[in-house]
């Protein structure tokens, strides 16, 4: 029952503020049940998650046609934060499990998001390898120069002279150069942009996903508690400032000049965006050829499953 | 932003304006959106919020012109800008 | 529900093992393997290579192993049936993935063709020497199945039955056959499509939003999603609760990965598969599989001649979950259980250990490279009735 309470004339009208329901035009992106993530505080992946669902919204994709397959490590975790089939595999075993899930239903859109260390050091040979199949799925990979999860070891790509838990006096190996890895494996689009330049990265990624082939997307992301805490860098803002500082746009310059000093400028941009025949169209074709009409192309009529 | 001069037609190109809506909870105190608002409309506060980041808060919400940079740079999903309508810039 | 007709070849073939376990996995449905070329098992996936392109399936030679089995990890999660084959040095490159495929209770078949080992050890010669491995290869707490063909036709029929073993417990199943079954021609007679029984895969009635990748009935095994069906689900190797979401605490472990085991253990009556001859009054059981179950036939041939009658044989089809009831049931009846291996010693373990001291356990071992010479099962069998 309704009670109406006369409001006494002598009492000031109070003012009420509507509260707009707050939620992050991103959230239905999202595992909000997880979220805040595990990410430390400066630490570029949150940006680079962000920067992949923009990505994504600009590009069209359906959100069921997409999984994203992770490997292990501090980038690994992405999958468990985004609201799509998401794979959370074992070391460096992304990709290959990439490779799979795409053969299996050639209707997805599968998206590789793994650091450096699980794509290039144990990841390596299934990296060159689907590179050269030219297999179409999108690797994204946070370089964040160390093997951060663990505890701050060795990468492949740490830079010369920088400390890591297992170089405590400092990085005496060459690092790998990443845009220089997947191009001359055949990548057929190859770009590097660090977490400052959010809109480029943005639509570098959805460049990458609507590539049709091996695309490639080097991340540069600041790491405090490690890879900056441990060679005196200051915080992840620091290391962003750095960038800001220090990135040089270069598109389409030869990947093999990209590559990365200890606290050298750092080449950024779109290096290699060739056409190519995806790793299906070529079996495809080449079978349809060798074999005639007994042959039954795959993943081609009504999307299969 | 500086402009080396106030633009001719200032009076009369409308640019966007947005609302910057903070998330104080999820933030952890980075400080990437205070440090490239383009119109150092942002600063961390004194306050805290229950994991003992400071937030930031917004000291002049008018001067927001809708970049979204503090929403593309948040790794945290913790600060995003609406838009509110378009008017008039205000000459700085 | 009914093989597809269109993998299967009816009628009398003359096969070896290897292409024969090829067939069933066309038979059962399989359309996605992935390998790497490993001696004795390359045949499997050579014939593969010649079918698929006629049946809507894909064969991938990966660079290597570990990438073999992490692709039909993913292939099977988007619906399709995959197999990977190898041998022993495969096999343990294999293992890490084998348990990602057991956490992520992903129905795979993978096929070991053993070889002599270790390491490098005999690449064309039989073996049997990863039975264990193929229960305990991976590293932490898990069950898995195995099967143990004898003859191409059982290779053929077996590997029909490790993918439907698949489906229905949800886990990686092992076709474990050596060199030898797999590099000898036989008849084998495929039946007709619609003789076969193929275990379809259950897939969850739940609504998008509302699917748990690890929720679970009363027979412990969840149903299943594919990537694509818009379920946006969330599985990882970490342990994890029902959502698939990673929990790092010691509840989380004993509901995960406790269900894993019990839910082979739970159902191992229906899935143990054995072949028991003359027990009736038996003094002595020769205990035996795959290859070596062929010599124990000559060997108790050998010991009738002899008069020594009263010999038990039971042929073991599942290896892994070992049909330990039976055996401690067995023990209690007889003096000894012959167990021939071409191995030393590994199955033997496993009768000593459900035997607990009621009868003899014989080993009969056998380092591999060939199979035994009868005479040696034949005094292993006579050593039994002193």
């Amino acid at each position: 029952m309704k009670v109406h309470e006369a409001e006494p004339a002598t009492r000031p009208k109070r003012k009420r503020k509507i509260e707009e329901p707050i939620e992050h035009p991103l959230e239905s992106w999202l595992r909000m049940d997880r979220i805040p993530h595990i990410w430390c505080s400066t630490c570029g992946i949150g940006t680079a998650v962000t920067c992949f669902i923009e990505a994504v919204k600009k590009t069209g994709i359906a959100r069921e046609d997409i999984c994203v397959v992770s490997g292990i490590g501090c980038s690994g975790r992405i999958a468990g934060y985004i609201k799509m089939d998401s794979f959370h595999t074992t070391h460096g075993r992304a990709v290959p499990f990439a490779v799979g899930l795409k053969l299996g239903n050639p209707r997805l859109k599968v998206v590789v998001f793994s650091g450096d260390g699980d794509l290039t050091a144990i990841g390596g040979n299934h990296f060159i390898h689907n590179a050269r199949r030219n297999m179409d799925i999108t690797v994204l990979c946070i370089n964040n120069f160390i093997y951060a999860m663990t505890g701050g070891q060795l990468a492949p790509t740490t830079p010369p002279t920088a400390v890591a838990t297992t170089a405590p006096y400092g990085n005496y190996e060459n690092p790998f150069n990443l845009p220089a890895l997947a191009a001359s494996c055949g990548a057929v689009y190859v770009a590097r942009w660090t977490a400052l330049h959010v809109r480029r990265l943005t639509t570098s990624i959805a460049e990458a996903l609507q590539k049709k082939g091996f695309s490639f997307v080097e991340i540069i992301c600041p790491c405090t508690t490690l890879y900056a805490r441990k060679n005196k860098l200051g915080t992840g803002l620091d290391l962003m400032r750095f960038y800001h500082d220090n990135a040089e746009i270069c598109h389409g310059i030869d990947p093999r000049e990209v590559d990365i000093q200890f606290q050298s400028k750092i080449k950024v941009g779109k290096f290699v965006d060739i056409e190519k025949r995806s790793y299906l169209d070529g079996y495809n074709e080449y079978m349809m050829k060798r074999l005639g009409d007994k042959f039954k192309p795959y993943g081609v009529e009504n999307g299969k499953k | 932003m500086k402009y080396w001069r106030t633009p001719l037609d200032v009076d009369r190109v409308k640019i966007p304006h947005g609302e910057v809506h903070i998330i104080p909870e999820r933030c952890k105190g980075c400080g990437f959106c205070v440090e490239y608002c383009p119109k150092d409309i942002l600063v961390l506060s004194e306050e805290f919020n229950s994991k003992g980041y400071h937030p930031p808060i917004i000291t002049d919400g008018s001067l927001c012109v809708h970049c979204q940079l503090c929403e593309m740079l948040c790794p945290e999903f913790a600060i995003f800008c609406v838009l509110k309508e378009e008017g008039l810039a205000h000459a700085s | 529900m009914q093989a597809d007709p269109s993998g299967v070849l009816t009628g009398a073939h003359y096969l070896d093992g290897d292409k024969a376990c090829a067939e069933g996995a066309i038979a059962a449905g399989c359309r996605f393997v992935a390998g790497y070329p490993i001696t004795p098992s390359t045949e499997v996936a050579e014939r593969i290579a010649e079918r698929f392109p006629f049946i809507g399936g894909f064969f991938i030679q990966m660079e290597d192993e570990i990438a073999s089995m992490a692709a039909i990890l993913g292939a099977a999660w988007t619906g399709v049936k995959s197999m990977t084959v190898t041998s022993g040095p495969g096999f343990s490159l294999m293992m890490e993935n084998i348990g990602l495929g057991v956490m992520l209770e992903t129905p795979c078949v993978i096929v070991n063709v053993q070889r002599g080992g270790p390491s490098t050890g005999l690449p064309t010669l039989p073996g049997q020497a990863d039975i264990m491995q193929a229960r305990w290869g991976s590293h932490g707490d898990y069950e898995i199945i195995a099967v143990c063909p004898n003859s191409p036709q059982e290779c053929f029929d077996l590997t029909i039955k490790a993918f439907n073993l698949s489906e229905k417990y949800r886990v990686p199943v092992f076709v474990m056959m050596d060199e030898c079954v797999g590099h000898m021609t036989e008849k084998v007679v495929i039946p007709a499509a619609k003789e076969i029984e193929i275990e379809p895969r259950r897939y969850t009635d739940k609504k998008p939003g509302e699917y748990k990748p690890f929720e679970y009935g009363e027979d412990l095994i969840p149903p299943m999603a594919k990537a694509g069906d818009g379920h946006a689900f969330h599985v990882t190797g970490l342990t994890h609760d029902e959502k698939g979401y990673p929990v790092m605490d010691w509840v989380t472990q004993e509901k995960c990965v406790h269900r894993l085991i019990e839910k082979i253990e739970r159902h191992t009556d229906k899935i143990i598969l054995t072949e028991e001859e003359n027990m009736k009054g038996a003094e002595v059981i020769v205990l035996s599989y795959g290859i070596t179950s062929r010599v124990a036939l000559r060997a108790i041939q050998l010991a009738e001649e002899k008069k020594i009658n009263h010999i038990g044989r039971l042929r073991l089809q599942t290896i892994w979950p070992f049909p330990e009831k039976r055996i401690q049931e067995l023990a209690g009846k007889v003096r000894a259980f012959v167990v021939p291996e071409m191995n030393y010693g590994q199955i033997v373990r496993e009768v000593e250990r459900c035997a607990a001291g009621k009868c003899r356990v014989i080993l009969v071992p056998h380092g591999g490279g060939t199979v035994h010479k009868p005479e040696k099962i034949l005094q292993g069998i006579e050593e039994a009735y002193q």
